[in-house]
This record gives structure tokens, sequence and C-alpha cells, in this order.
């Protein structure tokens, strides 16, 4: 559950894998423009979980912690959005800069105590949070109006001016995405990533070194937290409706897959593992009954020979490649 | 046994007044008290579990513990570790606490979290007293041979700038040679001003160094001494010198 890759900068030579990465996610942009809306619209969830992960990552990945209640703060967004939108007019990207807000406060409330456990305490703290926030969304009926959901959100826009189709609306998500991961690498690349990282390495070690480790596992506890409820919220302007099983254990253990499939503690594992285990199984449709035993192999196969996650095969072959390089 | 010595002339650098320190229902550190001078090294000798790391560990409040500190004359009783490292007080833990999947210049750059602005100067320092870490700059801290470790964790430490260096048993599993190399360099950075609380198994090499010794035993100090005044105590010079 801890991070496997805990450095904060990045050798001359692997900075091209963060070329790479971004162009395969603008190309995949152009896929969807080109393709049916329905291949559209799974691209599209692929990209809002990139968003989810990206900020798992930053303190399951970055930080070494583990949280299996992320998906309290998407629910915190998703419902945020529709409640705000549909029934107090508000214009969709306001109200997902004020879930975003509503969120971190949310994160610092909850986090303050809870980040005093650690290891399996702390997991089970935070899955326990996601259970209490998918009870709210089933029983809290006057609010979220439990199992029926909410419907008639409206796409993402500003002042007016909305994304239609799911085809602007993919490139919008593309745009954020892209853009949530170069804020998460920047901040990674700072004095305060290196806290993190350190963080990750050995809690005794940071504190000797005269960092502030509780302040820090909560703000970036934060930090993951405006992630998710932004994904929550992109989720609900997206598709236009929600209801609680979105944001159940399903989700937790979705994101968790994405994580470590595509490399957790990587900069751009998240978004790979995103876009594999969204794409995979509609890839795989073809194979009728034999479709989830497929997948599941695809999954175990890439685990067991490519445990630090896809997005560390680029400097697996970069080592081959240097390896078998005649003098 | 416990024979008083002060560290005539100088001025206080930390003293600690009964600090006990207990694991649950056992009492790892009996109330205790000690005094650290500046510009001092003093060594914290004794058997395996007689409390040496616990004391380390509760005078950096990595465990909690009781009693009373102070730095430089000032109360710090109630500071977290990181508030300790801020004013000057490091820690090398035993084990040399390094991240081990971060390179040479990463575990530096952390080092000097609170110094950023000067990581290049504090690098460069760091450089000249441990040469060696200049030629893995780029290897993972997880793949340095031990002695290369020790002297990671310890520039490290320089990276923060301490007033005060605590190490716990810095030559642990080092080979004589290595161990020796790392002690020396303790005693050229307390030539340099820098007052160092050194726990170590390895006696005769701290002796060397040590302006002072505390003998711990069953988690309470039971004698304070000079180096060579351990001779003249048959049953310390036995368990410690031969």
């Amino acid at each position: 559950m801890t991070s496997r890759v805990t450095t904060f900068t990045e050798p001359a030579a692997l900075r091209w894998q963060s070329v790479s990465p971004a162009a395969g996610a603008a190309m995949l942009a152009v896929l969807g423009l080109l393709s049916s809306d329905y291949v559209t619209t799974v691209l599209g969830f692929a990209f809002i979980y990139a968003i989810f992960c990206t900020g798992l990552n930053f303190f399951m990945g970055y930080t070494g912690q583990a949280s299996f209640g992320q998906s309290a703060f998407a629910a915190i967004g998703g419902y945020g959005s529709a409640i705000l939108c549909t029934d107090l007019g508000w214009d969709p990207v306001l109200a997902l800069f004020a879930t975003m807000a509503l969120s971190g406060v949310a994160a610092v409330i909850v986090g303050y105590p809870t980040l005093r456990l650690r290891g399996h305490y702390l997991a089970m703290a935070t899955f326990a949070l996601g259970l209490i926030v998918y009870e709210i969304t089933i029983e809290w009926t006057s609010l979220t109006q439990g199992y029926m959901g909410y419907a008639g959100i409206p796409p993402l826009g500003i002042v007016g001016f909305e994304l239609p189709t799911v085809k602007h609306q993919l490139v919008a998500l593309v745009v954020l995405a892209l853009f949530g991961v170069a804020v998460a690498n920047r901040l990674r690349r700072s004095r305060f990533g290196r806290a993190l990282a350190a963080i990750a390495g050995s809690e005794p070690a940071a504190l000797a070194l005269g960092i502030d480790v509780a302040r820090y596992k909560l703000i970036a506890f934060v930090i993951a937290a405006i992630y998710a409820s932004a994904a929550g919220s992109l989720f609900a302007h997206f598709v236009g409706f929600i209801s609680p099983e979105v944001f159940g254990v399903t989700m937790v253990v979705q994101s968790f897959t994405m994580l470590y499939l595509g490399g957790i503690g990587t900069v751009w594992g998240p978004m790979i593992g995103a876009v594999i285990v969204s794409v995979l199984p509609e890839a795989l449709r073809g194979l009728k009954e034999m479709q989830d035993i497929a997948y599941s192999a695809i999954l175990i196969l890439v685990l067991i020979f490519v445990p630090r996650g896809l997005a560390g095969l680029s400097s697996l072959f970069a080592r081959f490649r240097r390896n078998t390089e005649p003098l | 046994m416990s024979v008083q010595i002060l560290s005539a002339g100088r001025s206080s650098l930390l003293e600690a007044r009964e600090v006990s320190a207990s694991y649950g229902h056992v009492q790892a550190l009996k109330p205790t008290s000690l005094h650290i001078a500046e510009g001092e090294l003093v060594t914290i000798l004794g058997p395996n579990g007689a409390g040496k790391s616990t004391l380390l560990r509760a005078l950096t409040r990595l465990t909690a513990c009781r009693g009373r500190l102070f730095f430089r004359g000032t109360e710090i009783s109630g500071l977290p570790t990181h508030q300790l490292a801020r004013r000057g007080i490091v820690m090398v833990q035993e084990g040399r606490g390094l991240f081990a999947q971060m390179s040479v210049r990463e575990n530096l750059m952390v080092g000097a979290f609170l110094h950023a602005a000067e990581t290049d100067r504090q690098m460069a320092a760091v450089f000249e007293l441990f040469p060696r870490l200049r030629e893995r700059i780029d290897q993972t801290a997880g793949s340095l041979s031990g002695g290369e470790q020790q002297m990671l964790a310890i520039g490290r430490a320089l990276m923060a700038k301490p007033q005060l260096l605590m190490l716990d048993e810095p030559s642990l599993g080092l080979a004589p040679r290595a161990a020796s190399e790392i002690l020396s360099t303790l005693g050229e950075l307390n030539r340099r001003g820098l007052g160092i609380l050194l726990v170590e198994q390895k006696a005769p090499l701290a002796l060397k160094l040590a302006q002072r010794v505390y003998v711990l035993s069953l988690g309470k100090i039971v004698a304070e001494l000079k180096p060579d005044e351990i001779e003249s105590h048959h049953d310390l010079a036995r368990y410690y010198l031969h």
C-alpha cells in the first residue's frame, strides 16, 4: 500500500517519457472525436478517473499513505454540483470550484484526526469514511434523492456557454486531466514534494530532518480530496445523472486497479491505468462470456511482469536498449 | 560508581532533567539526567537493552517521554521532533533511516529541507567531507555499501545544519575500516565545533573521540566519567575495553 517510487527528480534521459503520454492523451482525444459517441463516452470516463487517480496517487504514491475513502470526496463533488446546478441554478464551473473547496474543508476536518492513524488502521478509517458518505447518499433522500439519484445535471460550461456534446466535453476532460497531471508533477518536484517523498520513505527520518509530517500528510490528503471532488463533479456534468452506486466500493476497487496497473508513485501511471482499465473491457467485449476472464488474466499478467506498473515500461525499455547497445 | 564531571568553562548545549520513557508498562528509560556542552562530544555506552536508543529517541521526541529538556538554556520539553530539528537538534537513527529508493542527491536535498536556499553550498561541504558520495550522486541510497550509506546518513543530517548531532550506533554492521573512517569523520566534525552525542557499541573507537562518557545500564545512567578514567573502573574496563 505504500509508494514504490518515491523519487522527485528525473534524469534528463527520462524527460521524453513525459511528452509521450501527453501526446498519447491528445491522440486519444482525437480518436474520441472521430469515433462514435459510445467510444467518446468510454474515453470520457477514463479521463475522469485519470483525474481521480492522479489525486489518489498524490496521497498514496507520493506520500506513501493508504486511503480507501476518496470516493467520499468524489460524492461531495458529484452531489454538490448536482444540487447547486439543478436546484440552485449555479453555473457548472462555479459549482465545480465550490465543491472542490467544500471537499477541501471536509478533508481537513476528517483528515486531522484520521491521519494520526497509520497503515491498516488508516486504511480502515478511510474506508469507513467512504462507507459513511455512501450511506448518506442513500439515506438522506431529501438532499440526495436516494437511489433515485439526481437527473438533469447540466453539461460543463461557463457563463451560459455549454459544452453540448460528449465530443466537446471529452476535449475539456483531456485538457483538465493533463492539467491535473502537470500540477501534481510540479508539486512533486517542489520542496513540498520532497517532504512527501521523505514521508513515504521514512516518517521518523522525515521528522528528524525537520519535516512536519502531520501537516504535510494533511495537505496531501486535502489535495487528493480536491482532485476526487473535481472528478465527481465532472462525472455528474458529463453523464447528467448521478446515483449512490457511482460512489460505492466499486469506485475504490476500480481506482486502486488503475493506480497499481498504471504505476503508483509515477507521474503518468494514474492516467495510463485509468485509460487501460476503462478501455480494456470494451476492447474485450467481443469475447462475450470469456470477457471477464480475459480481462482479469491481462491484469494479473501485467501486475506479475510489470510490477511497477505500465508507466515503468518505458524506463525498462530504455535500460534494455542501453544494455544492448554495442560498445 | 557515579563520578560527576562537569564540562567546566563551556556553556550548556543540551540538558535533560529526569527524562524517562516507557513502552506500554515497561519502563525502558528510568528518570535520567544528562547534559552536553557546546562543542562537546559525549558518548553513551551500555550493553544491549540498556536503553541507549530509547534515550536518543526520547531526547529527540521520537518516543514519548516525561521530564524536561533545555537547549541553550531554553526549555524545549513540549516541542515535537520536527521543531527540535529546526532548532538544530538532528538525529541519525540506528539503521540510518535513508530513503532507499531516492538517489544520493535526493537524500541530501531532503536533508536541506529547512535550508533549501543553501542546498548547493551545504552539498559541496558534505562532498568535501565524504568525496565518495559525490561519485555516487545519482545512485540510489539502497544500492550503496554499508559504509557509504552511513556517510550519506551523516551527510544528510549535516545538510540540516545541526548544532547538536545525535548518532545511534553509526558503526553498526560496518567493516572495521569503514567504522574507523566514520568515527574519525565525527571527530573532525567535533573539532570544527559541532556538539555530538554518540551512542556506540565499538567503545574503544568511541572513547578515543569522546570528551565525556555516560554509562547506561538497565535504563539508567550508572556512571559519568572521562574516557581515560574507564581504566580505573575494572568492571567497566573489562566490559568495554578488553
